[in-house]
């Protein structure tokens, strides 16, 4: 019961810090811009770091906390709570918020004139906002916190609104959520239209419809996941929105889709078989889809942003194996579908954080996004760039990195349905062949992107003269970095905080049979200790050059330019471009990818010119979604007439729908 | 006690129909401040059990707000930016007048079929609150200036004070401030818009903002 209170009571104050915190900063934001950021910085890193310590309590306690408060509004109530899948999401979102507002004052630092009265209550909202949604157990309440998320990361996409893009991206993000959230209406709606009441306690979905339901769910959350081909707002609003927020909603705000996708399941109780197949077979598209366009860009934000589509796909798929499981009376495949799941989701918030705020401090020092335009940072920005090698390293799912864990779960999970239930062994094919390819990706991806950005020589004056982040950008580097370590390490750990949500999510009868929760640790333990001694190796390794740089006192170390393959006169332009990097592969790729390319060959024997250029677009947003809106636009656009800009005309469209209304309720 | 409720009312359509006939703007923000006052005597007749402290407050309150310091607002307002005195409609007065007669006779048959869960004082009130609230949005709806359009919210907001009254045993009187300080706002706004439309177009037709809209492309 302490505990009950000491939870709910630390979410609501963290809660209040973060609100109270937003709307200081609005309104000194004009008077004073430095005590702005300060209490901005401040209310956050404290507004979360009270809501880390309280959910981490509550998940290790397995708390269940619930509290309701009537609300004057129809069909709503203040019903809040906390449980394990709460406490299990609301932890990386409470980590993320805290390191990135940190990080949020290195990277506008003295450089950013802009009010920051403008940036701190959009921050604060959309952290309370993601807490709320992860909190709300009521179907309007979850709605509201939604569009709170929603509406405040438009702000802060939109933040640096100067650019013709950035406006652009605001509105393709505007657009696909609202998209999303009407769906969500509907779904909510429909599944507490029986019972009067939209709290989730009392919501189910009537017999026979679970199927449509989940479809609807799969589509509402999915807009938000990334789930292909609802995708189409990642790539364009994540390079748009500032680093910080990058990270945020990368890191953490995709992932309430996959939150809420869960709520929903729940919800809806058993669901028919087609439904996991749906899920795996979604998954594995958005996989490959996002792996190969990642692959095939050139803007380093672009380039994680669909990594992350790349990842909300392997976490789809454990959960498709999750379900899949459960439909085969197969609890082990279950659990460790989910298991894999999970251990992904706080993964991938932990190393794709981190390669945002990286590429941020890569933006902040070279001004530019452009992979091309970079090269040879890693001398210039070496810490930072260490930082940026152990997330890519761990993106790729390199052990003892945090990403191998949670992918290595969902290859155990497959491999057991592909042994063991014959029935569906081809899925089984399916997942390996889309987790090995996109681990092969991923890896090329990862090491072009650090590659092209890091090593090499320079491309521009700018790369040049770029000069390492400050302490306020690093310090969050570092703390992430050394989590994928600890997390890859202590991934028993991790499973076991996760198994209470693994129980929520295959109900108390798929677990009965004995052990079947001890598989994931156990899965994991031979790989724990191999993965404490890479450490160790790497510890001791790490000792070995220290203590040789000690006993030499002077630094015996040389520099020169980066290896030039014995040419006389190397310019950078020699050098591999991103594009040239990753063309073998995206030329296989190419009927799927469609690059649009400009080029004009050398002609002559002793040609003057030739220019090549090449971007891949992303063709879901162009053929499948520009008719529609370009057609909805044509059709609506006869509407016009209404608008007519006049106040007295607008008065009398609302007198005449009251009218309608009032006659309508007489004559009834 | 009914027949003076009735008589109030009557006195309410009376000054409906002057607003819709009016032609000077000084003429109408006297009547809209004499309908403040006249729904500031009726909480004081329509209370039915005991409850005379809210009902004078709510009077009183009514009557300080809608009688004296709105007209006082706009009169201010009209005197600083120098407002021609005439009230230039949209719709002509004699053809205003007519619409507001028709409008009474529909209120009055609706007004009576309208379902309602308490008894009512006075078979008047939901007729002449649906009416009040008809002159009110007629008077947005076929006056030019913004100062009309003030005036056409205050009656707006007069009707759904006077409908609000059947509800004072249900609803407690935090609503009926909160609805009264709502209007307190909409005046200050429209008085800034007032005076900001003037300032930046030296005229304060509201229909000319017409040419702030976003075209077709």
């Amino acid at each position: 019961m302490r505990c009950d209170s000491f939870v709910l009571g630390g979410l609501l104050g963290s809660l209040s810090l973060l609100v109270l915190g937003g709307l200081g900063a609005l309104l000194i934001g004009r008077m004073s811009s430095r005590s702005a950021v300060r209490l901005g910085m401040g209310t956050a890193v404290a507004g979360c770091l009270v809501g880390l310590i309280v959910t981490l309590t509550a998940l290790v306690a397995r708390a269940d906390v619930v509290w309701t408060m009537p609300w004057r509004m129809p069909y709503g109530s203040l019903h809040i709570g906390v449980d394990s899948l709460s406490a299990f999401f609301l932890i990386p979102m409470f980590l993320l918020g805290g390191l990135g507002a940190i990080y949020s004052v290195g990277y506008f630092g003295s450089w950013d004139d802009r009010n920051p009265g403008r940036f701190w209550p959009g921050y604060h909202a959309l952290v309370a906002g993601m807490t709320l949604v992860m909190l709300a157990r009521n179907g309007f309440l979850f709605l509201v916190a939604w569009e709170i998320m929603s509406v405040a990361s438009f702000f802060l996409v939109i933040y640096e609104d100067e650019a013709e893009e950035t406006r652009w991206a605001g509105w393709v993000y505007l657009i696909a959520a609202h998209v999303g959230v009407a769906l969500l209406m509907a779904l909510f709606a429909l599944l507490g239209r029986g019972h009067g009441s939209l709290d989730f306690s009392l919501m189910s979905a009537p017999a026979g419809a679970a199927g449509g339901f989940f479809l609807l769910a799969l589509a509402g959350f999915g807009t938000k996941a990334g789930v292909f081909p609802l995708h189409v707002w990642l790539p364009e609003a994540h390079p748009a929105a500032p680093s910080p927020v990058s990270a945020l909603m990368s890191g953490i705000m995709i992932k309430t889709g996959i939150y809420g996708f869960l709520r929903a399941v729940l919800l809806l109780g058993a669901t028919p078989i087609w439904c996991a197949w749906v899920l795996l077979g979604l998954g594995a598209v958005t996989t490959l889809v996002g792996i190969l366009f990642a692959l095939a860009q050139q803007d380093i934000k672009r380039l994680l942003a669909y990594s992350s589509m790349e990842n909300i796909g392997i976490i789809v798929l454990g959960l498709g194996l999750g379900m899949l499981g459960l439909h085969h009376q197969s609890p082990l495949v279950a659990a460790l579908g989910f298991t894999g799941a999970l251990l992904h989701v706080w993964n991938h918030a932990v190393f794709k954080s981190l390669l945002f705020m990286g590429a941020g401090a890569v933006v902040r020092a070279t001004g530019t996004r452009v992979l091309n335009e970079l090269g040879g940072l890693l001398k210039r920005m070496p810490r930072t760039g260490a930082a940026f090698l152990v997330g890519a390293a761990a993106i790729c799912a390199l052990p003892p990195l945090n990403g191998f864990v949670g992918e290595f779960l969902i290859y155990v999970s497959a491999f057991k349905m592909l042994f063991g239930q014959p029935a569906s062994a081809v899925w089984g094919v399916v997942i390996w062949v889309t987790l090995a390819l996109a681990g092969g990706l991923a890896a090329a991806c990862f090491a072009q992107l650090f590659g092209i950005a890091f090593l090499g020589e320079p491309r521009t004056q700018t790369a040049s003269e770029a000069c390492e982040a400050g302490a306020w950008l690093r310090w969050p580097l570092y703390i992430l970095a050394a989590l994928c370590l600890l997390l890859g390490v202590g991934a028993g750990a991790v499973v076991v905080l996760a198994r209470p949500v693994v129980v929520q999510m295959m109900g108390v009868a798929g677990v009965e049979g004995v052990g079947v929760l001890e598989w994931p640790v156990r899965t994991l333990l031979p790989l724990t200790l191999l993965a404490l001694l890479v450490a160790l190796l790497v510890v001791i390794a790490i000792w070995a050059v220290v203590r040789r740089r000690l006993m030499a006192r002077a630094p015996a170390v040389r520099t020169s330019p980066t290896w030039d393959c014995g040419y006389a006169a190397p310019a950078a332009t020699m050098q591999y471009t991103s594009t040239s990097f990753a063309q073998p592969l995206t030329k296989g790729a190419a009927l799927f990818l469609r690059p649009e390319t400009r080029a004009q060959l050398p002609q002559d024997v002793f040609p003057i010119s030739a220019t090549f250029s090449s971007t891949t677009p992303d063709w879901a947003q162009k053929k499948l979604y520009r008719p529609i809106f370009e057609k909805a636009a044509r059709q609506l656009g006869r509407l016009h007439w209404i608008q007519q800009g006049r106040v007295q005309w607008y008065v009398f469209y609302v007198v005449a729908a009251l009218t309608a209304l009032l006659i309508w309720m007489v004559w009834s | 006690m009914t027949s003076g409720i009735d008589s109030l009312l009557i006195l309410l359509i009376l000054l409906n129909l002057i607003l819709l006939g009016a032609s000077r703007l000084h003429n109408a923000v006297r009547m809209v401040a004499a309908q403040g006052f006249v729904l500031g005597a009726l909480p004081l007749l329509m209370q039915s059990s005991g409850a005379w402290k809210a009902a004078l407050l709510l009077g009183i309150g009514s009557a300080l707000l809608k009688g004296i310091v709105f007209p006082a607002l706009l009169f201010r307002a009209m005197r600083e930016i120098q407002v021609r005195r005439e009230i230039e409609p949209l719709v002509g007065y004699a053809s205003s007048l007519l619409i507001g007669v028709g409008g009474l006779v529909v209120c009055m048959v609706w007004g009576a079929r309208l379902p309602f869960p308490w008894p009512v004082p006075s078979s008047l009130v939901v007729p002449v609150g649906l009416f009040t609230a008809w002159t009110g949005l007629f008077l947005i709806m076929a006056r030019r200036k913004a100062i009309t359009q003030v005036l056409g919210f205050i009656v707006l907001e007069n009707s759904i004070f006077l409908l609000g009254l059947l509800l004072t045993d249900a609803m407690p009187l935090l609503v009926e401030l909160g609805v009264l300080l709502d209007i307190f706002v909409a005046v200050f706004v429209m008085g800034i818009m007032v005076f900001h439309i003037n300032r930046e177009f030296d005229h304060i037709n509201v229909d000319q903002l017409s040419a702030l809209r976003e075209d077709a492309s």
